[in-house]
């Protein structure tokens, strides 16, 4: 999973335009686009499902302490992912939330 | 005809089933309440201009999708296959998510009709469905509908006749990519800011308030279910088996003579010429006051309360507190459901061990529910017989299963094959419990309990006198003596207790009571009576859900283990 990561994460910090990170490096608050989903067809219908398509905008909302579950926003639902699953999901950051109230969908 | 009633995991399947049959079926506010397939029939009116025939209604559990992603899938896809009308259940707070589905079921060309249920919540949240341009666009009956109040559902009836295979057409791999253009066509989300209930979703599972708000709610529910429990025995039930059931009882004694064959399988022996329901042990004293006296009210309470956190929503989130330690026992955060309904009773938490996803884990979970989670019924005798010495006795017995609990878990998990599933699960909102369908699903739950539960108590209590009788507890007690004496520190009539366990765990704690036992005999031998064996009817759903040979790995280590933390406690706090 590190190797797929540093492969696509732009090298040193301030040249790239924007950030591609896993959904469980992702800070709370923060908002991204669904880039790629490393898993199976299985774990990739699955999320699928949920809503979690690559294109599809998630902001992160808690993760839970010791590599626990990360809950993130997506369309109107939230949704529970296991931090393996989560560690699967990447993200190109778009935008940094800080208004409490804001809502995405 | 056979109507099938599909939709999305957790959208209100159920209730719209109860609607529609007037069999009521449990329904909660998580996915997967439903694992079995329920059926109902219902009416179909002449005066809404149908058949006026009956119908069958199948209840299927929730999917996502049609394309299987698990075994559950598969069984609802396959069940398409035999419905003549499909009503799919649509989410209408969350379109988008339901109309994959939709659109699926619109492909196998079966006669379809949509039910936008929690319309209402949809309304409240700011969104508005334009109804008229849906139907349209999917050619099929839209109707919305409110399952839990029953609006809409007469438009829903009537218009079951309308169902039509749709003719909506689309390439398979743009599927998402229509469902987002209609969404976009006919919904309309006004903004709106955080409601208090969001508020306390965000903090019902963050990282700093989460876990204390779980601590507050799991003491408080334990508060609740004490007091209204102990409030019920104290102030309701022993007053009315005391002086109402009681004094008819001794009549009855004495009409029969006092003693005799009959009379001491129906009221068994006076306690100082008096009838002592706790020990007197005949089916109409002991048999009736074990079911009704003491462990009804305890499993009131607890369905009580387990069914106002069911709907609200609140299990979810302690799914996702408890993931990180599910981890470690081989499961997952939704494994707390099983344990959760085991306390109430084994047999429902054995049925639940279907939510999880895999072999093992159903195993794991199964295993661990039956050798570590006692029952209400169980619970309320073993509070009954220890609560007058104190926290110290319960805190023993209730602090080693849990114990047990950890350190089995931890050993499945590192001795089994494979590897522990993730958490992956949408979050229900908050829902304020609706009161009505709390309260019939209380009903539901204590109609069930008496139904299961008393006959198994009165055979319990029947099979002892008999055994008593003929003399083969005490047979069986020799043979059993090193084990129960030696390594448990019991007496060798406490083997009829174990013996007992077999039938009902209530009526086998019961039968420790005129024992004359220690504190640490007591509680010794409450730990045993939970882990050694499940009772029969939770050994029979074991055997269903697992297959005979889990069952006997399970049992097996369910023996294995009741000796040596037996022998352990006995060691520790035996005198």
């Amino acid at each position: 999973m590190e190797k797929i990561l540093s492969e696509l994460k732009p090298e040193g910090k301030g040249n790239a335009m924007s950030e591609i990170v896993s959904v469980v490096k992702m800070k709370i608050g923060q908002a991204g686009k669904v880039v790629e989903i490393h898993g199976g067809a299985g774990m990739s219908s699955r999320l699928e499902n949920l809503g979690i398509r690559v294109g599809e905008e998630v902001k992160k909302l808690n993760q839970q302490a010791m590599r626990g579950p990360v809950v993130v926003a997506i369309g109107k639902s939230q949704v529970a992912i296991g931090f393996g699953m989560a560690t699967k999901i990447l993200v190109e950051i778009v935008e940094e939330v800080f208004d409490e109230n804001s809502s995405n969908g | 005809m056979k109507i099938l009633l599909m939709g999305n995991p957790n959208v209100g399947k159920s209730v719209v089933f109860s609607r529609l049959t007037g069999v009521h079926v449990i329904a909660s506010n998580y996915p997967g309440t439903t694992v079995e397939f329920t059926k109902g029939s219902m009416h179909m009116p002449e005066e809404l201009g149908l058949s006026g025939e009956t119908a069958e209604v199948i209840d299927v559990p929730g999917v996502y999708s049609l394309e299987p992603v698990s075994k559950a899938d598969e069984v609802a896809v396959e069940m398409l296959k035999e419905g003549d009308l499909v009503i799919n259940v649509v989410n209408a707070t969350n379109l988008e998510r339901s109309l994959n589905l939709t659109l699926q079921l619109l492909k196998k060309k079966i006669p379809l009709i949509v039910a936008l249920n929690l319309w209402d919540e949809a309304a409240h949240t700011g969104i508005k469905i334009d109804v008229e341009k849906l139907q349209q666009t999917l050619g099929v009956p839209c109707i919305p509908t409110c399952a839990i109040t029953g609006e809409g559902f007469k438009e829903l009836v009537s218009r079951i006749k309308e169902a039509r295979a749709g003719e909506y057409e689309y390439e398979e791999k743009e599927r998402w990519h229509e469902v987002g253009n209609i969404t976009t066509e006919v919904e309309e989300v006004t903004h709106r800011h955080h409601t208090f209930r969001e508020k306390l979703a965000d903090a019902s599972i963050s990282v700093w308030t989460g876990i204390p708000i779980a601590l507050i709610v799991l003491f408080t529910t334990f508060q609740i279910i004490r007091f209204i429990g102990e409030g019920l025995i104290g102030y309701v039930f022993e007053p009315l088996f005391e002086n109402l059931w009681a004094p008819l009882m001794l009549k009855l004694s004495n009409i029969l003579g006092g003693d005799g064959f009959i009379h001491d399988i129906l009221i068994g022996r006076l306690v100082d010429g008096g009838i002592d329901f706790g020990e007197s042990f005949g089916l109409l004293t002991t048999g009736l006051f074990v079911p009704f006296g003491a462990v009804l009210p305890y499993v009131f309470a607890f369905y009580l309360i387990l069914s106002f956190l069911e709907d609200s929503g609140y299990l979810p989130r302690l799914a996702i507190l408890a993931d990180n330690i599910m981890h470690r026992l081989g499961l997952h955060g939704m494994a707390i459901i099983p344990m959760m309904l085991g306390l109430g009773c084994n047999v429902p938490g054995a049925l639940s061990t279907r939510i999880m996803e895999t072999e093992r884990e159903k195993f794991i979970a199964a295993t661990l529910m039956a050798i570590a989670v006692p029952c209400m019924a169980q619970i309320a005798m073993v509070i009954g017989l220890m609560g007058k010495h104190g926290a110290v006795g319960l805190g023993i017995v209730f602090g080693t299963l849990f114990i047990v609990w950890i350190i089995l878990g931890v050993l499945l998990n590192k001795t089994m094959k494979g590897e522990s599933m993730e958490i992956f699960l949408e979050i229900p909102p908050y829902r304020l419990p609706y009161f009505q369908g709390l309260v019939k699903k209380v009903w539901m739950r204590i109609i069930w309990f008496v139904k299961e539960a008393v006959p198994w108590v009165l055979a319990g209590v029947f099979v002892a006198n008999i055994l008593y009788t003929l003399g083969i507890v005490d047979v069986v007690s020799r043979f059993a003596a090193p084990v129960v004496s030696g390594i448990l520190g019991l007496p060798k009539e406490a083997v009829g207790a174990l013996l007992l366990g077999f039938f009902r765990k209530d009526v086998a704690v019961g039968m420790l009571a005129p024992l004359d036992l220690s504190l640490s005999q007591l509680a010794t031998a409450s730990v045993v009576l939970t882990m050694y064996f499940p009772c029969v009817a939770t050994f029979a759903t074991l055997v269903k859900e697992l297959g005979v040979a889990a069952t006997l790995k399970s049992t097996a280590l369910m023996i294995v283990s009741t000796l040596i933390v037996g022998g352990i406690l006995n060691l520790v706090i035996g005198n």
